[in-house]
């Protein structure tokens, strides 16, 4: 994903020459380096200097550029925090806060850093819009669209490398502030964002094994999420089932149980989230996630 | 409007401002209480002197519009009251708007809020200034406008760690279109800058040991501010340390802590209106 980024960025930067890019003691790579190259003005790294990568991209923006703040996601908001709400949010600049390897993706790197809140961080500051795409491709409409919007910051949350694409046949197209249907059912709804996409789509299938009719659903757009979209969702299926690598604080589950009640909605509804804890052990991103209760039989074991 | 002044300084006339800008904050006192009294009159000189002598005009002669090219951006929010009437002296504020400060039907506040006329971005937490003066001075660079960021921080203010990493920033950028004061009145809250960090001095070596030119002057003579600002050689950020007395001005507000956030009683009001008005 993060070369998909780079890549879109380098593109859209070479049509919008506000465009700048400053990142946290990122080692450009790729189509990074190709960034940095063409444009060398508009690619600064700032070292190991989160408030200053930020509090840039805000004086960018309040002279007219289009910034994107990128480094590892638990650095673009923890350490930052307050220049984030005061100098994106309260100043409502057109800012993008790009999040990479958000989750548990950096799994044996230790609880610093994984990013388990950031959707609950981002989303509590007025302002801040909540972008996680669940692939390379849908990574791409993300992207040109942060590239070009004036209306305020916005986090994308983003993975790493290697991730699979699940919507170059989805139902809907990407639209930001609507969920995307990638595969529509009558039975089962399966609401997802970001990265654990792949897991949402492996428990399709076996369900679809089983004989049920499943819809798969990127729910990209966190904040502002799609109200109406997660209604229909609920009141269309059975079963609905969110999956999100996410403290459950805060992140999409909490706000469809919320959406749930008020619309007194009739179908069984199961969350998989992070749990309320550090993650104190190492493996793969899957083993962290198993660890959570996030894994295929995990889930299956509690939906089937 | 006054006209602004380039080049040639008058300082009569720089001493004539600032005594206005010095009673028509003493007046607001005596209909609001929140208003932080002591950290404007320390600013007094310096944010005179950016407006009227050192900020170039747009094609209507005013410095604050939108073809103006230069930028001020108050990092020391709490300064905001003397950047209020410059505003005001510049036809960008009025008295309507004077008159609603801290109401709910008016739109100013006790710090900057960006989108409000002037007010290039919103500070009031400390430590931020630098940064997104930095990005501002940055963007001015790179895209050819050429604007230079004018900046005032307090002095408790560059405790910040986020200060050091833009001053630090700016410097490895070649930003030489950043001017940062430091309104240097030795006095954060309620304590001195002197006990709480012994070790912030020297501060014009720091900022050199930093990869900036840096410069001391009397922060409450306007000709000396400007002349260190015109003197610069111009390939570096400046950072001016301008020595400043809180409370400046007016004797018992001088250098007393209770007069960061308080307002005078009318006695007090006028004997400070007084002391102003016989000052040279």
């Amino acid at each position: 994903m993060r070369n998909m980024f780079s890549q879109t960025l380098f593109e859209c930067a070479s049509e919008n020459p506000d465009i700048y890019i400053v990142v946290a003691d990122i080692s450009p790579a790729g189509p990074m380096m190709d960034f940095q190259t063409n444009h060398p003005d508009r690619f600064i790294n700032v070292g190991v200097a989160e408030q200053t990568m930020i509090g840039m991209c805000a004086g960018l923006a309040l002279k007219g550029c289009q910034p994107f703040a990128y480094t590892i996601a638990t650095f673009t908001l923890y350490r930052p925090f307050e220049m984030v709400r005061d100098d994106l949010g309260y100043q409502n600049l057109p800012v993008t806060i790009v999040g990479m390897g958000a989750g548990v993706i950096y799994s044996t790197l230790g609880g610093t850093h994984h990013t388990m809140e950031d959707v609950a961080v981002a989303s509590a500051i007025p302002n801040m819009r909540v972008l996680a795409p669940c692939d390379p491709a849908e990574l791409v409409e993300a992207t040109r669209y942060c590239a070009y919007q004036k209306e305020g910051p916005v986090y994308l949350r983003i993975g790493k490398a290697g991730e699979p694409t699940f919507t170059d046949t989805a139902v809907d197209k990407f639209e930001f502030g609507k969920i995307r249907y990638i595969q529509k059912g009558t039975d089962v709804c399966i609401l997802a964002y970001g990265t654990i996409m792949a897991k949402a789509m492996e428990v399709a299938k076996e369900l679809e094994a089983k004989g049920k009719s499943v819809s798969v659903v990127s729910a990209h757009t966190i904040k502002p999420l799609d109200r109406p979209g997660i209604e229909a969702a609920l009141n269309g299926h059975d079963q609905v089932i969110v999956i999100e690598d996410h403290v459950p604080e805060g992140g999409l589950s909490s706000r469809v149980k919320q959406i749930a009640w008020d619309v007194q909605a009739k179908c069984k509804l199961h969350t998989f989230t992070l749990k309320d804890e550090f993650i104190h052990n190492y493996g793969s991103q899957d083993d962290l996630l198993a660890a959570h209760g996030i894994s295929v039989p995990l889930i299956l074991e509690q939906v089937a | 409007m006054t006209a602004t002044e380039q080049n040639a300084f008058d300082v009569a006339a720089a001493k004539d401002r600032c005594k206005r800008h010095r009673k028509r904050i003493l007046d607001m006192t005596q209909y609001v209480t929140a208003l932080h009294v002591g950290g404007a009159f320390s600013s007094t000189e310096i944010v005179d002197c950016i407006y009227y002598n050192l900020m170039r005009p747009g094609s209507n002669g005013n410095p604050v519009g939108d073809d103006a090219p230069d930028t001020f951006l108050m990092s020391k929010g709490h300064g905001y009251m003397i950047q209020v009437m410059l505003l005001v002296d510049l036809g960008i504020l009025t008295e309507e708007h004077l008159r609603g400060y801290c109401t709910p039907h008016g739109i100013l506040g006790v710090h900057p809020d960006y989108g409000n006329p002037g007010i290039e971005a919103s500070t009031g937490s400390l430590g931020h200034g630098m940064g997104m003066a930095l990005g501002m001075a940055y963007a001015e660079k790179t895209r050819g406008t050429n604007g230079t960021i004018y900046t005032v921080m307090s002095d408790g203010e560059v405790q910040e760690g986020s200060t050091w990493e833009a001053t630090l920033m700016a410097s490895s950028l070649g930003v030489s279109n950043l001017v940062a004061f430091i309104d240097n009145n030795n006095m954060q809250s309620a304590t001195f800058t002197t006990d709480t960090h012994p070790s912030f001095y020297p501060v014009v070596e720091k900022y050199e040991a930093f990869g900036w030119e840096a410069v001391e002057v009397d922060g409450h003579d306007s000709e000396a501010i400007f002349n260190a600002v015109q003197s610069r050689s111009g390939d570096k950020p400046l950072l001016v340390n301008c020595k400043t007395t809180k409370g400046k001005g007016v004797s018992y507000m001088e250098s007393v802590p209770m007069w960061h956030y308080r307002s005078p009683d009318p006695e007090e009001y006028k004997q400070a209106i007084r002391e102003i008005d016989e000052a040279n």
